[in-house]
């Protein structure tokens, strides 16, 4: 009997404290949300997407060459991260050589859990040392390198997620094994391989780090890949760090719309993903 | 017409593990063979082995001869995939191309391997299969509808249709009614007496009254202690449910086992 009470009162005591934890957990997005939505939905406005920023001291202007750059990084990332991400999870759902798929596992994770500033340091020492300038294109490998993980990952999981038999149709057929892949297998993943695309763009999208001795910013439009570009979160962390008042309510608006695509990115793949594991369970 | 196929001490292994051993036995054109036995005695490894599917599994390996018509498809620089294509494979869960229209299920194999990207040729394989498989008037209206949104006896027809839109000479069936009703899988039932007169249809069941609905012969399999499955008798169907000559047969139709 005793002990009864002592088993129920530990057990009230660890719900309790789980119920804080979950409650600490959810206090500071919570904060955030709020902060983001009000302030800078409050200094967002039409300007911000078509003017360049003002000269400094001047109000008003806004953000075009910074979400012209994030655009054009994030292609350049792609054109990097895209390819390699989904290879190489074709190649891992398919490999039977389990020691050397594991030992691609590995690497690929420990590459997503690198800080992201080591990947900007990589792009500086192999692009922009190299070549003697910042430039869109070293901001693109370094964004690259941090999204190929993702994608290979969620690429693997996709594809192992359609039923054996399915391929094994496809190959009872007299299809080569590659087309099995590419004509039938894929299209049958194609919902969770586009989720995976979105997630890994929205992994890079709001980077600061990686760009700041890469992509470097630029407070012009730049179509180059060669020059230097501006970005969303570069711009965030200058104006946000600065003294002026003018530029505070700027970099909320920023935050606003970063925060608003990743929101949107996020969306997509999670629609995606419950639409992709409708159809297998039904085929 | 179907083609002669003739096992000639077909073993097959997984990984160090031998699943069938030795076996031998002739399956004749225009006849339904049916392999019985109980779960597990190596009924589907064995017609894996018939188009080389077996292989696809990592680590499995298959020894001895198999003929198909006049060709040994395990001799040296024959290549799988042309095999799997001259014959056709239906599974026991029906298992259409889950992103395709019916129309494209059954053109899938034509169209992809390059047999023909003609309309109208692939028009005309598509109507004819699908008339093999008797589904033509059910689903004629709808070419273009999911094949995923078909019943499950309808599904396991398409796959029927995609199968035979290769025109192989062989069509191999592992337990293809066992996930159907038996209003479906009695219209299976009957495809296969219609099958016969273009193929060799060779089917897997552990249905034995199946079995002895559909077959012209049956052979029946058995995994002993070592749990190496073995091909334990091969006759016409009559014979194997009326007189057989292996007490083990008589064991397992008789329901002793299994
Ligand atoms: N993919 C596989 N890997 C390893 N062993 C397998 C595999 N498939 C089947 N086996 C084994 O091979 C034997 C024969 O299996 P199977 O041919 O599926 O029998 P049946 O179709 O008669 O039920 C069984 O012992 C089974 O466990
Ligand atoms: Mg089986």
């Amino acid at each position: 009997m005793r002990r009864y009470r002592a088993r129920k009162l530990v057990n009230y005591f660890g719900s309790g404290l789980a119920l804080l934890c979950v409650m600490l957990a959810i206090l500071p997005l919570g904060a955030m949300l709020a902060y983001v939505l009000g302030q800078g939905g409050t200094s967002l406005n039409l300007n911000f997407f078509t003017h360049l920023p003002a000269p400094y001291g001047e109000s008003g202007g806004g953000m075009l060459n910074d979400i012209e750059g994030t655009g054009y990084l994030i292609l350049l990332a792609s054109c990097v991260g895209l390819p390699i991400g989904i290879l190489s999870g074709i190649y891992l759902s398919r490999s039977t050589n389990y020691r050397f798929a594991n030992t691609v596992r590995f690497f690929t994770d420990v590459v997503a859990g690198t800080p992201s500033i080591v990947a900007g340091v990589v792009a500086y020492a192999l692009v922009v040392i190299p070549t003697g300038h910042f430039s869109a294109y070293s901001g693109g490998a370094a964004l690259g390198l941090l999204m190929f993980p993702t994608v290979t990952r969620a690429t693997e999981e996709t594809i192992k997620l359609v039923p054996t038999s399915i391929r094994e149709a496809a190959l009872a057929l007299g299809l080569p094994e590659w087309q099995a892949m590419a004509r039938i297998i894929l299209p049958a993943a194609a919902n969770g391989i586009v989720t995976a695309v979105m997630l890994g763009i929205a992994r890079v999208a709001g980077e600061t780090a990686p760009l700041l001795f890469t992509a470097f910013g630029n407070p012009n439009l730049s179509f180059a890949p060669s020059n230097a570009v501006g970005a969303l979160p570069l711009e965030i962390w200058k104006y946000a760090t600065s003294p002026s008042e003018d530029l505070h309510r700027q970099a909320w608006a920023g935050a606003f719309v970063l925060f608003a695509i990743i929101v949107i990115l996020n969306l997509i793949a999670r629609l995606l993903t419950l639409r992709l594991t409708a159809r297998v369970g039904t085929g | 017409m179907g083609a002669t196929v003739r096992a000639e001490d077909i073993s097959a292994w997984y990984g160090k593990k031998l699943a069938i051993r030795d076996m031998n036995l002739e399956m004749k054109p225009n006849k339904v063979t049916a392999l019985i036995g109980p779960s597990g005695c190596g009924k589907s490894t064995f017609l894996r082995c018939i188009n080389r599917m077996h292989e696809v599994i990592p680590a499995a390996r298959v020894g001895g001869d198999m003929w198909v018509g006049d060709q040994n498809v395990y001799s040296r620089g024959v290549d799988p995939v042309k095999v799997r294509a001259q014959t056709g494979m239906v599974f026991q869960r029906p298992n259409p191309f889950p992103t395709m229209s019916i129309y494209d299920n059954v053109a899938a194999g034509p169209r992809l391997s390059g047999k023909t990207r003609n309309k109208k040729e692939l028009d005309a394989l598509v109507e004819r299969s699908l008339r093999r498989a008797a589904l033509w008037h059910e689903v004629k209206d709808r070419l273009k509808e999911p094949a995923t949104g078909l019943s499950g006896g309808q599904q396991q027809r398409i796959c029927i249709a995609r199968a035979l839109a290769m025109e192989p000479g062989v069509v191999l069936l592992d337990e293809p009614t066992s996930a159907l009703d038996p209003i479906a899988s009695y219209k299976i039932e009957e495809l296969m007496n219609d099958l016969k007169e273009e193929y060799t249809v060779i089917i897997v069941t552990h249905n034995m009254q199946q079995a002895a609905r559909i077959a012209d012969f049956t052979a029946f399999m058995l995994a002993g202690e070592d749990f190496v499955g073995e091909l334990i008798e091969y006759a016409d169907t009559k014979t194997i449910f009326s007189t057989p000559k292996d007490k083990r047969t008589e064991d397992y139709i008789t329901g002793r086992f299994g």
